[in-house]
């Protein structure tokens, strides 16, 4: 994804020399294009996160639309009261880019899981939290952000889905994109890990279960219409997501239902649950090794029906 | 005196220790035009240090951003005019801030902006000497050096008194002048409560077209109030009664 969204900003910035790229020395090898056709809209600030947003605000407040680059944790956690205060209550013009959602550097440990993202930046008021599926969401939330005035997180994940848009569809922040069409069962998925979902619904066909599967790639703005008519017309909802299960997709698919006021006949959030995840694997191996890959997901999808039989 | 007295709020010692530094900026250094807050070419002033924020409003309102009165409504339930400062429906507040070691990385990004353009404004920043204990700071100043940025001004009110006891017992600064040297800056030392040492200072700046400018200002916390100044007490204290009238009374002599 990460390759998919550069190449996406550089086609921006060549019409539009607002773009300006902050990096937090991190990139390499994936920045040098965008610094050598654009020098003049790029910055390395060094190993200095918090700078690096604040620079980024003052910048936004001065008429930028300002990106803010680094891996895992780096552009949100290590600087997230400079997100909170400088960025989000000015509303000014930042766009925070993660590259390694979840388990995407999974052998390099516990520091560069990106596994609370979602549910700390989601609290914070102003800022969009988005995290696409697969490469056409990526490309498209990327020219979404940059029309989109104000803060905004970039979630972007080093493995994603293959799937393809429909023709002419229109990618739009806030709008839940329905991949399958089922009643059986919605599996609903935030991130790459939104192949594992398909991948897992196209075993459930070969069973008999038609999965809607759905993908979010907006966790704020919440696309609640969508989730509510999976409540309302399937047998039960199974939410997927690289993340802890405190405050992330799953916990905004519960609130937005009972909000709602429509309960879905069945409910399980597959999600990183227990203590940090220790093992060390790359990012199937910690799929599968913490209950998110597809039997993790058809065996979800199997009990949930069953609870709602019995 | 009267807004912290009235709204019952915390760190008048802290607006003591800068108030000659505000005088001077909003008197008379400052490019700033209050019937257009908001001027491409105006100066950015940003107060880090913004636990001291009434001091910030009070120089604003005697600068004719908004009205005086509303400075009766500081810290009052249902204000614009928060403890800490904040721009939200205040004509003038540049920067937000309240946590410290937020001001410096944001005008820096300002100034940077600015010299990209190729524009003449200024960004002032005014910053705490305890602030100066937040890695932020000094993240900010070694990019600041190395961009060469000589719009920014960093002005440090040092009255060498912190939260809880003497920065000196705390996480001592010194040599201070020779960390920003060593960053790369170009320091001056003034009087703190100097006015015209002060507009010296802040007019002989830019003091080289390569480097940003520290202005350490040596100040003395609660100044012109005999029983607040070098008192850690008036970081938190609000003025009862008697300590309000004593307090008024020393202003209007000294003033």
């Amino acid at each position: 994804m990460r390759d998919i969204f550069i190449r996406r900003l550089m086609d921006i910035a060549v019409a539009d020399p607002r773009i300006f790229l902050i990096t937090g020395d991190l990139g390499f090898g994936v920045l040098t294009q965008f610094e050598e056709r654009f020098p003049k809209q790029f910055l390395n600030v060094g190993v200095a996160e918090q700078n690096m947003t604040g620079v980024a605000t003052g910048l936004a407040l001065e008429g930028r639309i300002v990106f803010t680059y680094s891996i895992g944790n780096f552009p949100t956690l290590r600087c997230l009261e400079q997100i909170r205060n400088d960025v989000c209550y000015h509303n000014a013009n930042v766009k925070i880019v993660s590259i390694g959602g979840g388990f995407s550097y999974g052998q390099l440990g516990m520091s560069h899981h990106a596994t609370e993202d979602l549910a700390i930046l989601r609290a914070i008021p102003n800022l969009a939290v988005v995290s696409p599926g697969t490469d056409w969401e990526a490309a498209e939330a990327t020219s979404a952000l940059v029309s989109r005035p104000g803060p905004c997180y970039l979630r972007l994940d080093k493995s994603s889905s293959d799937a393809q848009p429909r023709p002419g569809e229109q990618f739009e922040i806030g709008r839940a994109r329905v991949l399958t069409e089922g009643d059986d069962i919605a599996i609903i998925a935030t991130g790459g890990i939104l192949a594992v979902a398909l991948g897992a619904s196209r075993r459930l066909a070969e069973t008999g279960i038609n999965a809607r599967v759905i993908s979010i790639h907006s966790i704020k703005p919440f696309d609640s219409e969508t989730i509510l008519d999976a409540a309302r017309e399937t047998g039960g909802i199974v939410t997927l997501e690289e993340h802890r299960i405190e405050g992330g997709l799953g916990s905004v698919v519960a609130e937005t239902c009972m909000d709602g006021g429509v309960f879905p006949r069945g409910f399980r959030r597959l999600a990183l649950d227990g203590g940090f995840a220790c093992a060390v694997g790359d990012q199937q191996y910690l799929r599968q090794r913490y209950g998110m890959d597809e039997d993790a997901v058809c065996a979800a999808v199997q009990q949930t029906l069953a609870s709602v039989d019995a | 005196m009267r807004m912290t007295s009235r709204g019952g709020s915390a760190h008048i010692g802290s607006v003591f220790s800068m108030a000659d530094i505000l005088a001077t900026l909003y008197g008379g250094f400052l490019r700033l035009d209050s019937s257009d807050p908001a001027a491409p070419d105006r100066d950015r002033f940003i107060l880090s240090k913004g636990h001291a924020g009434a001091g910030v409003y009070a120089a604003l309102a005697e600068a004719g951003f908004f009205p005086i009165s509303k400075l009766d409504t500081h810290y009052q339930n249902g204000s614009d005019l928060s403890g800490h400062v904040s721009h939200v429906n205040v004509p003038g507040v540049e920067l937000s801030t309240g946590s410290l070691g937020h001001g410096l990385p944001v005008g820096a990004g300002m100034a940077y902006g600015a010299k990209l353009d190729g524009r003449h404004h200024r960004v002032v920043v005014l910053l705490s000497d305890g602030e100066c204990d937040e890695g932020s700071v000094w993240e900010a100043a070694l990019f600041a050096a190395h961009h060469q940025l000589a719009n920014l001004l960093a002005i440090v009110d040092y009255n060498k008194i912190q939260s809880l006891k003497p920065v000196s017992e705390t996480l001592g600064l010194e040599p201070f002048a020779d960390k920003w040297k060593a960053f790369g800056w170009s320091v001056t030392e003034v009087d703190g409560h100097d006015p015209a040492a002060l507009m010296q200072a802040f007019r002989s700046v830019p003091k080289a077209t390569d480097a940003p400018t520290c202005i350490i200002a040596h100040t003395v916390k609660g100044k012109g109030v005999s029983f607040m100044e070098h008192s850690v007490l008036w970081h938190y204290r609000t003025a009862r009664e008697e300590e309000f009238n004593a307090a008024l009374r020393e202003l209007s002599e000294t003033s």
